[in-house]
């Protein structure tokens, strides 16, 4: 009786063992509508259908494993159409972050080109910037707290904070869906990154450039939200698909 | 057991006969293989590291011919990312397009190819890209349609630094940008906004042509 029921839960230990190693976790996220607050070019809600995303960005030593594999990836390797010059600078060697480098701290210096090949090869995909938005306008407890003025507050705070991006993964909040890391860590590269106006082309966005540049006197918990989501989607508006900066990493997603 | 291979051996000599009049006939094969390897020496060079022909995407064309990108090695391209149903800025960006192509001095004009790839590919199939292409009189062999997955699509406006988004059905807004490549691919101008003065890509275009001379 009682070897039986420790080789039953040796078993059970391996089995997810086994599986907790080979799959990093995914949770999943309900679709939806919601209006996003900046980029949207009509005030229609958008549709975002169910998905799964990465609970945590990708992490140096994920990332290793995937140059290891693929090492046309690696930091001498990597083709200049694909990324610029200080694609992974903050790594030691090809094949090695170093020791300044945390194994769980999120990768960054990383082009849009690489970010969506690694995710390819895990058989995922990039998520959408809609989808990316849909997560992170989720707090603790609700999946839309962009009019907590709280949260916002804590999205702004965390744009003043330097070097956030040498922390390890999962220590910011556990957000409505099981996600981590949305804000407070690095910023993320989407899909459709390359989807965005801000400049003369851009035709219906003005009425919301108006309310960003020409805000009334006090300052909202609308505003704040405002303020916070224009940060993101003019970063992301800044960005080519070659560049890899310090504070710019990703993670992936997958249709359910 | 012995007997045999001395059987063997025989017949093996027997045959050795025709192999030695095979053999000339081989190393003339291989002789004008290598010599062929000379003449087009340019495509055997390897792929530069910022060169478009890395992409490994597949797209087809408005004759519904596959091409990859790599297919248009050796000619200078000149590059603009439309969709046919658009009524704004596309037939102005169509009409550079054509401006430019019909201001190329004639000695070059064999080395330059003119590409026109849809950001719509659900709406703009082979068959519609052709009848743009014949509507608006861009039905020459210097002319290049090409549609692939929208995946694809997204990889390639990432490439050019081409924003694009659809806002609607049969909308999209996008960035207005004219790119010139070099005959390996590598990225030699861009031309942005609409209805510009096209002097500078022309003559960018010439230079870049004028090398494959």
């Amino acid at each position: 009786m009682f070897p039986l029921k420790k080789i039953i839960t040796f078993f059970l230990l391996l089995i997810c063992v086994t599986l907790f190693a080979q799959e990093v976790k995914m949770v999943p996220i309900k679709g939806g509508t919601f209006v996003p607050l900046y980029g949207a070019t009509t005030k229609k809600p958008v549709r975002v259908a169910s998905f799964s995303m990465d609970v945590y960005p990708v992490t140096n030593a994920q990332y290793l494993a995937f140059v290891k594999k693929y090492p046309d990836y690696s930091r001498s390797k990597m083709k200049g159409l694909y990324a610029d010059k200080s694609y992974l600078t903050q790594w030691e060697s090809d094949f090695s972050y170093g020791k300044n480098n945390l194994s769980n701290a999120p990768i960054t210096n990383v082009s849009w080109f690489a970010a969506k090949k690694y995710c390819e090869c895990q058989g995922k995909r990039l998520p959408t910037m809609d989808e990316w938005e849909y997560v992170a306008m989720a707090d603790e407890k609700r999946s839309d707290a962009r009019t907590k003025e709280e949260f916002n507050r804590y999205i702004l705070s965390w744009y003043e904070k330097p070097k956030t991006y040498s922390n390890p993964v999962g220590q910011t909040f556990k957000n409505y869906w099981g996600v981590y890391d949305m804000h407070g860590l690095v910023w993320e590269w989407t899909a459709d990154f390359n989807s965005i106006f801000l400049s003369g082309e851009s035709r219906k966005d003005k009425d919301t450039d108006k309310n960003l540049f020409c805000g009334s006197g006090s300052v909202n918990a609308t505003d704040l939200m405002n303020y916070a989501a224009f940060m993101r989607y003019a970063f992301r508006g800044s960005l080519k698909a070659n560049y890899t900066t310090k504070n710019l990493g990703f993670r992936c997603a997958s249709d359910k | 057991m012995k007997l045999k291979l001395t059987q063997n051996q025989k017949e093996i000599l027997k045959k050795g006969w025709s192999y030695l009049f095979v053999l000339p006939i081989l190393i003339l094969i291989f002789a004008s293989q290598s010599c062929n390897k000379k003449d087009v020496v340019d495509k055997d060079k390897p792929i530069s590291d910022l060169s478009i022909y890395n992409l490994p995407s597949k797209w087809t064309n408005q004759n519904g011919q596959n091409v990859e990108i790599k297919d248009l090695r050796g000619k200078v391209l000149v590059m603009v990312m439309i969709y046919t149903s658009c009524k704004s800025a596309c037939p102005r960006l169509v009409a550079d397009m054509r401006n430019i192509e019909s201001r190329l001095p004639d000695n070059i004009k064999e080395h330059v190819k003119l590409v026109l790839v849809s950001i719509d590919p659900e709406v703009d199939t082979p068959k519609r890209l052709k009848e743009f292409a014949i509507a608006n009189k861009m039905d020459g062999d210097q002319w290049e349609f090409l549609r692939s997955t929208e995946e694809n699509t997204r990889e390639f406006a990432a490439v050019l630094a081409v924003n694009y988004k659809k806002i609607a059905p049969l909308e999209f807004s996008h960035s207005n940008i004219i790119s010139v490549f070099n005959a390996e691919g590598e990225l030699a101008y861009q031309q942005e906004g609409l209805g510009v003065n096209s002097d500078e890509t022309i003559k960018k275009i010439t230079e870049e042509a004028v090398k494959l001379n």
